[in-house]
């Protein structure tokens, strides 16, 4: 069956090529169904990699390993799930999924304005098409998925442990969702400089997309988080290493893109800034694809030299220089409709916000680039650790939650201090409240950043209560209408509004966690035999006994064999059982001289064991200290290596057995986090906030150029 | 002040603000930045200053003394070797012959690494196996 897939992925790079043919033509011509024609191709396009995205799918599925890439990083045991995700754990694979997603996208996007926008339509078809003909040739020429081998083997590598975890399985696909989202946007904004149709349409037409994108980025940045937490056995969930940067940049300048594309709807400023802003979220998207597979970099994450370094940086590069010589050449479009009015306005909040974000931004990308920065001006390779990152990203980060705090509060164009005034005090008492309680009974004096952000974030949730009360308030007076149905009618009538003040709050309590934890953690590292105690915070850690399991890893990753720790553990009286673990999957090329050597010197992952709780975390993991197993390991591997690996899973058992009967050392890391589960919590109302400003409308009672007519009428009424 | 000139005059302030930020962001990323070195520049310079020291983990070199992990690290593509001690976190990719980096300081032959500061490399020997690889996180 390969060789459908790879017929499909060759059909689909001259299926692409000639959509964008197609569409250029259209427009060049002015003759529309080329146009028509370029937008087919792209349905297409999107069904042929439906195809090759299957029968890739179903190799995995099948376990066939005449797929180059099912052997690579799959195998029989693999579990089900993991099979159907181990696709985008290889390069090929990702490549497939990235422009797969792509077709979809615009698929999706061309069917919604296969009526509108004319001018507009057909060079942002022929931009997504070019996007998708160069990850097409990458497939294609560079990186086949489709690569069979001659004799293929009796099983496959299996999946990378590390990767076994669901968090891990599902963040590609939402980080890729995010990152070909943001092409939307920039095809279009691309498409409005060619055709000088510099309005606000083009944002109108792909708002949702953007909103999409942005929250399936978020959400995948979260996911990666969490993965880091439960599964990287360090106990933290950022660390500023260069991939998480990758996604976290286009993800902050998207956030600056979603804010200040308002203004020029509402205004119609600020358009080279918006398209600036596009053009950048969507090189940062391409930029982050790309770090993650160059390794270029080094990181946790890096993936060894790959092949795409020279195309993708190229590509980039004309991506980067066609797009700045398109807005250079239609700046004499993009000028402003109005001029800012009040530094008291919405408007100006935005700008700082924007300033903020883009300036955050800067700081992660300067922190990230900097060993080549260095490298290239010094010639000295070297790099700035996370306490450098911390001392500019937590005031800015402060700084952007007093902004989310105030924009909603002032008004478009010019705010009056009598309103301000009405609208701050509330918030602000609770905020004073807040940190009256925070002082009285807690001990966040002790970290005054931390304090300071509290305080911000009790800030912004009372302004979206406030904000949500003032409406639902309205509507009771204005409509008679009772509580919960003002409320259901107040967020339906203005979703994009009040979905966005959801988003704040959520993303207000993730960094009230993220503030929290990282001020306020408390760590014990300490090696304990059966009987020792440790303490860590309040909590009283008691190692009980050693535990193995052989083919019984209770996380549901396929390893053969589990080693870990019973721990009991207590606070105040109250007692709870941890047990850590760590997964050992054995080498993927045994030596024969010392098959039980080499199994325990092969793959292992940490099992966390984590407490989780609103207000703290217990988190503890654990690496089993081998030594008591020195002596039998030496001694099976001279009496039983020329048996066979029939005996060494027997072996492996009986030293597992082994092992749980010694008082076997145990080093444990515990950390009591506090109000960590904030961050999950606030990403998921976040995303629940964003799913309410993208829900479709329902069908408007008034058609566009209607309304578009009554609106006319309406104003030169109004100037006469 | 007539309201064109005002917004000339925010428009300075505001850049100039934004370049000072930006060059006091770049000043002090040179001063706290920590150079990557390896095992024999490390040996050639012998003072103490702090490096992130990166090589390749000597076969049957690495041994756990308590809390401690010794090994030793060689240049990717030397002989040079020295040794380590480490506490911490040990990454699960940590293997002998695999590419790794430490940040600390040499103190009497003996490289002494902050704790917590071990990070593994997938170098592209670990690649050819063909077991690695993810799409990031």
């Amino acid at each position: 069956m390969a060789w459908l897939g790879s017929a499909c992925l060759f059909a689909g790079l001259l299926t692409a090529l000639y959509a964008a043919a197609a569409s250029l033509w259209g427009a060049r011509s002015g003759e529309w169904r080329w146009v028509a024609s370029g937008r087919r191709a792209i349905f297409a396009l999107a069904g042929l990699l439906a195809v090759a995205f299957a029968v890739l799918e179903a190799a995995y599925l099948r376990s066939d390993f005449s797929f180059a890439l099912v052997a690579q990083n799959s195998s029989e045991a693999t579990p089900a799930f993991y099979k159907l995700t181990a696709m985008w754990s290889s390069q090929e694979g990702s490549l497939l999924l990235w422009v797969f997603l792509l077709s979809l996208y615009a698929s999706t996007v061309l069917l919604l304005v296969r009526r509108r926008l004319r001018e507009i339509v057909p060079y942002a078809q022929a931009v997504l098409a070019v996007v998708a003909a160069f990850f097409l040739g990458l497939v294609v020429f560079a990186e086949p998925p489709f690569a069979t081998l001659a004799s293929p083997p009796a099983d496959g590598n299996g999946l990378q442990p590390l990767l076994r975890h669901p968090a891990m399985m599902i963040h590609p696909p939402m980080l890729y969702l995010g990152y070909v989202g943001f092409s939307v946007p920039f095809a279009f904004a691309i498409g409005a400089l060619a055709s000088r149709r510099t309005g606000a349409d083009w944002i109108q037409a792909t708002r949702r997309f953007s909103l999409a994108a942005w929250s399936f980025l978020g959400f995948g940045i979260m996911l990666g988080a969490l993965w880091s937490y439960t599964e990287l056995g360090w106990g933290g969930y950022w660390a500023w290493d260069p991939v998480e940067n990758a996604a976290l940049m286009p993800w902050l300048v998207g956030t600056a893109f979603i804010h200040s594309v308002m203004i020029q709807e509402k205004r119609g400023m600020l358009r080279v800034w918006n398209v600036s802003l596009i053009i950048g979220t969507f090189v940062l998207s391409l930029l982050g694809t790309f770090l993650v597979r160059s390794g270029i970099l080094d990181s946790i994450h890096a993936f060894g030299a790959s092949t795409l370094g020279g195309p993708f940086l190229a590509f980039i590069v004309a991506v980067l220089a066609g797009s700045a010589a398109l807005v250079v050449s239609r700046l004499g479009d993009l000028r402003s409709q109005a001029r800012l009015d009040s530094l008291l306005s919405r408007e100006a909040v935005f700008l700082a916000n924007n300033l903020v974000l883009v300036g955050l931004c800067f700081v992660v990308f300067w922190g990230t680039f900097f060993p080549l920065i260095s490298e290239a001006i010094g010639g000295e390779e070297a790099s700035v650790g996370p306490p450098w990152f911390s001392r500019y990203t937590t005031p800015l980060a402060l700084v952007l939650v007093a902004l989310t705090g105030i924009g909603p509060v002032f008004a478009w164009r010019r705010a009056t201090w009598a309103s301000l005034r009405r609208a701050l005090v509330p918030p602000l008492a609770l905020t004073a409240v807040a940190l009256a309680v925070m002082l009285a009974l807690t001990p966040a004096a002790e970290s005054v950043p931390s304090l300071v952000m509290f305080s911000l974030v009790a800030f912004v949730l009372g302004v979206v209560a406030q904000e949500y009360w003032r409406g639902v308030r309205a509507r009771r007076v204005m409509a008679g209408e009772p509580w919960p149905v003002a409320l259901v009618a107040l967020v339906g009538r203005n979703r994009r509004r009040y979905g966005g003040y959801i988003v704040h709050a959520g993303i207000a309590l993730a960094l009230l966690g993220v503030a929290a934890s990282s001020a306020f953690v408390e760590q014990r590292d300490a090696r304990l035999v059966p009987g020792q105690s440790t303490t860590v915070g309040d909590y009283t850690i008691t190692y009980r006994e050693p535990i193995a399991r052989v083919l019984d890893d209770r996380s549901g990753t396929g390893a053969p064999l589990t080693l870990g720790a019973r721990l009991e553990v207590e606070k105040d009286g109250e007692r709870f059982v941890v047990e850590p673990s760590r997964n050992y999957y054995g080498a993927s090329r045994p030596d024969p001289q010392a098959p039980l050597r080499s199994f325990f010197d092969g793959e292992a992952t940490s099992e966390v064991d984590v407490r989780w709780g609103l207000l703290r975390d217990f988190w503890i993991a654990a690496v089993p200290d081998l030594q008591t197993l020195e002596e039998p390991i030496r001694e099976g591997d001279e009496r039983f290596a020329s048996l066979g690996s029939d005996v060494g899973g027997l072996l492996v058992a009986a030293l597992a057995e082994r092992f749980a009967n010694t008082a076997s050392p145990v080093t444990v890391r515990a950390l009591v986090s506090p109000m960590v589960a904030w961050i999950w919590i606030g990403g998921l109302v976040a995303v629940l906030g964003a799913v309410i400003a993208l829900w479709p409308a329902g069908r408007r009672p008034l058609g566009g150029v209607y309304a578009a007519r009554v609106g006319r009428e309406l104003r030169e009424f109004a100037r006469a | 002040m007539d309201p064109a000139r005002k917004r000339q005059l925010r428009l300075v302030t505001l850049l100039t603000v934004a370049l000072l930020l930006a060059g006091a962001l770049v000043y002090t990323s040179f001063s706290a930045a920590t150079e990557q070195r390896t095992p024999s520049q490390v040996l050639a310079a012998g003072d103490d200053q702090t490096y992130d020291l990166g090589g390749t983990v000597v076969a049957g070199s690495v041994r756990r003394e308590g809390d401690v992990l010794a090994f030793e690290l060689r240049d990717p593509d030397g002989t040079a070797k020295l040794p380590v001690r480490y506490t911490g976190v040990v990454p699960d990719p940590f293997r002998e012959g695999r590419e790794v980096i430490v940040t600390g300081k040499l103190q009497d032959g003996t490289f002494v690494a902050e704790k917590d500061s071990l990070v593994t490399k997938c170098p592209s020997k670990f690649e050819s196996d063909r077991e690695t690889a993810g799409s990031g996180g």
